[in-house]
């Protein structure tokens, strides 16, 4: 058998196994992305809260995406607070006037960014939340100070529609 | 089971397979002795493996998202078919496959039939594919209910009702699989646990079909015994991976035209209706791969003998070893046999249209004549055949099939390419 | 190959089957050449909006579409209309939604991701407005009628004076292709029923089609995917199958040499 007969035959094979694996591989895609959000999901992507009962040092919690939202309108000291602290204390750095651009209204994913849980209003050592699962602190600007929680609670992209509609998504 | 002894080369391939002798089996399995001479029609067995893997794989990806409740199922059927991501892909694939496996195992118990496949020393293997047969039906018959529409429901309505022909306690045990007095969300729901449950018994059985099968080994389109490995036999891999992968290829595409082009042909308009207990659609039609049994059924004019009779038609299979007595396996040497075999296959065929047309007039008197034949071959032609027919000489090995200069090879060679 | 020509055979006369079994009661339908049929056949999106126009002029009043939210009018292989067109139409309708924190339910304008607005609460108001004919959900009626597309496109334009000696109840029309011919929906189609933005006389045909090809992408949103995905998906098992074949007697050809 002449060396180039065996180069065909091998170029033969690879081709059909190179084209068969491309097949599989695209086969197998629409089995993974089904388990993707689907277009029905997706399109749930707002919500609208109308705020307007909201009194100063109440939290109101709601569902978005599935998870909850809270929002809270501030008491003055609870701003004070919030704002005087130095960025080196914190383990995160952030400051409060790029997490709440209105500091009357703080608005935040209410998801403890440990594992998952759901903290608690009011309550931990700097009177802003506390996660009973593993014992996260976080402050009245929703930033983690104390615990196992590697970051601040997240902000969501929210808008104000109007004085009193806030637009999370 | 294993035909040689296999070793593994490395230290922990040896430690490995002295515990669990997979490499064994895998070896086993790609040596596997097969006859040279397996023409195309040995490919379904691959194609049904193929089959039963698609359906089981689409099927868990559509559990994902099926609601199984009366209220919800079609809505959430729906739901696959516009939101889920390729959902609308997955679900006609699955649809189709039903089809396509019918289709194919039709083939594959057609091809038994006329080679002898299921004669002494392959009765089990048989008996097991018949066993596998059945619990495709009953897959086939819940997964179409499944979807709650018009024809989900009015199917799952006459084919339960078909347990009331039972002397006595029929419409208990009704009662008992509807879960009510109609066909509900009870009915629905053990339907939908049901439907998730046999592929798995499929697949269990299967792998004995495939065990049973490699004891004695595959019979062959000349139907001789041949001794393995030979000059007569294959290694497994690559000879016939390459040949049932190239059949497969070919199918696929037939399935993939279904899928992507015509991806409703095969169902009813009706069954995009909701169901509706209160309006019954104007024919009821079985999917086709059922139109034969439904016609038998429908041919006989009393209730319980009617189911008898359909029930009879699918049993009388696993007795089909010992009805025929004949000695030689293979059609190509049984030249009467031969025209037998193609008047059931046109029997078969006429059943399945009387089955789809109205049970009345001609049809009716067409089926009856056609349900009659069907048993009169099986209980009649078959055995008597067996004595009295006078067979064509039968070759010693594939590589030597003259025997003596038998004048009947050329026949036998135009009958069957017995070469690839 | 003898053997794959038999194959091919059976199957073509097993599914030949499935084609006659449903011709027992054919009427000659009306035909016009559908954009949509065929290997590459896809949507005429003029069309599409033209005929969502008739549906939401014409048909919606009675017949609810549950399983569209107004974001499907904006999706590829869709109408297509622009996000801001989609938009503005969902928001011209009110929404029930709620309940509010006083438990109360309200209304609001549309959003996209809302189901098409249903003109009754349930079957039984659509019942009983309709002299006890429901108004079917048109979100899949082509693929639950027999004929397809050409069902429903004749249907629209099916109507007729009844021929002597069959008499009509009060609220039954006659219409030529329902079957038994009686139909408890009045003739709603006329010349230059709706006004067309783009300009297209709106005669019934015209518009029968627009709402058909509408009622068609509604069952099969998918549709034009499916059709370019299959192309594809047949073009590359040609290729694969030709690519094992030569493999195949590549392979084989070892032992054939040797015996």
């Amino acid at each position: 058998m002449s060396e180039k007969k065996t180069n065909r035959r091998d170029f033969l094979f690879t081709a059909t196994y190179a084209v068969g694996a491309v097949g599989v591989g695209a086969t197998i895609w629409p089995m993974i992305d089904q388990m993707n959000p689907d277009a029905s999901v997706k399109a749930l992507a707002s919500t609208e809260v109308d705020v307007s009962s909201l009194n100063p040092g109440k939290t109101i919690t709601v569902l978005w995406r599935g998870k909850p939202v809270f929002i809270r309108r501030r008491t003055q000291e609870e701003i004070d607070d919030a704002r005087s602290v130095s960025l080196e204390d914190l383990k995160d750095p952030q400051k409060d006037e790029d997490r709440a651009k209105d500091p009357e209204w703080l608005v935040m994913l209410g998801v403890c960014t440990h594992l998952g849980c759901v903290p608690l209003d009011q309550k931990g050592d700097y009177n802003g939340w506390f996660c009973p699962c593993h014992g996260s602190h976080y402050d009245t600007s929703g930033r983690i100070r104390k615990g196992p929680a590697p970051t601040n609670m997240e902000v969501p992209k929210y808008e104000f529609v109007n004085a009193n509609t806030i637009k999370i998504g | 089971m294993s035909d040689h002894e296999y070793t593994p080369k490395s230290k922990f391939g040896k430690w490995f397979n002295d515990r669990l002798p997979l490499l064994s089996l895998a070896s086993h399995l790609t040596d596997y002795p097969t006859p040279k001479n397996l023409n195309y029609w040995w490919t379904f067995g691959g194609i049904l493996t193929f089959c039963l893997i698609t359906q089981i794989v689409t099927g868990l990806v559509l559990a994902m998202h099926y609601i199984a409740h009366a209220d919800m199922a079609f809505d959430s059927v729906e739901h696959i078919m516009r939101d889920v991501n390729y959902g609308w892909l997955i679900r006609y694939i699955h649809a189709n496959g039903a089809s396509m496996f019918f289709l194919a195992v039709y083939i594959h118990i057609f091809r038994s039939l006329f080679y002898g496949s299921y004669k002494s020393p392959r009765e089990i293997i048989w008996i097991i594919g018949i066993i596998i047969y059945l619990l495709m039906m009953a897959a086939a018959f819940m997964g179409y209910v499944l979807p709650w529409g018009q024809m989900s429901f009015w199917g799952a309505t006459v084919i339960t009702n078909l347990f009331s022909a039972i002397p006595l306690v029929g419409e208990g045990i009704v009662t008992w699989l509807w879960g009510g007095y109609s066909v509900d969300n009870p009915t629905l729901t053990r339907f939908f646990t049901l439907h998730y449950l046999i592929p798995f018994l499929i697949l269990g059985l299967v792998v004995l079909h495939i065990w049973a099968l490699h004891v004695p080994g595959n019979n062959n389109p000349i139907g001789i015994d041949i001794k393995k490995p030979s000059k007569d036999t294959v290694p497994f891999h690559p000879y016939i991976v390459i040949k049932d992968g190239f059949a497969l290829l070919m199918f696929m595409i037939v399935f993939a035209f279904f899928v992507f082009y015509t991806p409703n042909i095969l169902g009813h308009a009706d069954n995009y209706i909701e169901a509706d207990p209160l309006v019954t659609p104007a024919h009821i039609v079985p999917e086709w791969y059922l139109l034969p049994f439904y016609a038998i059924l429908r041919s006989v004019p009393d209730k319980l003998l009617g189911v008898v009779a359909m029930l009879s038609a699918i049993f009388i299979l696993a007795a089909l070893p010992w009805l025929d007595t004949s000695k030689i396996r293979s059609a190509v040497f049984r030249p009467l046999y031969r025209q037998f075999y193609w008047i059931l296959v046109a029997d078969v065929l006429i059943l399945g249209y009387v089955g789809a047309m109205p049970a009345e007039g001609l049809y009716l008197l067409i089926a009856r004549v056609a349900t009659a034949y069907y048993f009169l071959h099986f209980l009649v032609i078959l055995p008597v055949l067996g004595y009295k027919e006078k067979t064509l000489p039968i070759p010693l090995s594939i590589t030597e099939p003259v025997l003596g200069g038998s004048p009947n090879l050329a026949t036998a060679k135009n009958n069957e390419s017995l070469n690839k | 190959m003898k053997n794959f020509f038999r194959i091919i055979f059976l199957i073509i006369f097993l599914f030949g089957f499935q084609h006659n079994s449903n011709a027992a009661e054919k009427v000659e339908y009306l035909k016009t050449d559908w954009s949509f049929k065929g290997l590459f056949g896809k949507f005429d999106r003029a069309s599409l909006q033209r005929g969502y126009q008739v549906y939401t002029e014409v048909c919606s009043s009675c017949h609810s579409m549950k399983y569209l939210s107004y974001r499907n009018l904006a999706e590829k292989g869709g109408p297509e209309f622009s996000e801001a067109q989609a938009k503005a139409i969902a928001a011209s309708f009110e929404v029930t939604d709620g309940p509010n924190a006083e438990g109360d339910m309200f209304t609001r304008p549309g959003k996209l991701s809302d189901k098409f607005v249903m003109p009754y609460e349930n079957i039984k108001a659509a019942q009983a407005a309709n002299g006890g004919a429901y108004p079917p959900d048109m979100s899949v009626l082509v693929k639950a009628r027999g004929g397809g597309v050409d069902y429903i496109y004749s249907l629209l334009q099916g109507y007729e004076d009844p021929p002597s000696g069959i008499t009509l109840d009060d609220g039954v029309y006659y219409n030529k292709f329902m079957y038994g011919n009686k139909i408890k929906m009045a003739n709603q189609l006329s010349d230059g029923l709706v006004e067309y933005a783009d300009g297209t006389s709106s005669t019934v045909e015209q518009m029968s089609k627009d709402v058909t090809t509408f009622l068609m992408w509604s069952a099969e949103p998918h549709l034009e995917s499916r059709h370019q995905m299959g192309f594809k998906a047949i073009v590359y098992l040609i290729i694969l199958t030709i690519l094992v074949y030569f493999s195949m007697k590549r392979i084989w050809s070892r032992i054939e040499t040797e015996v």
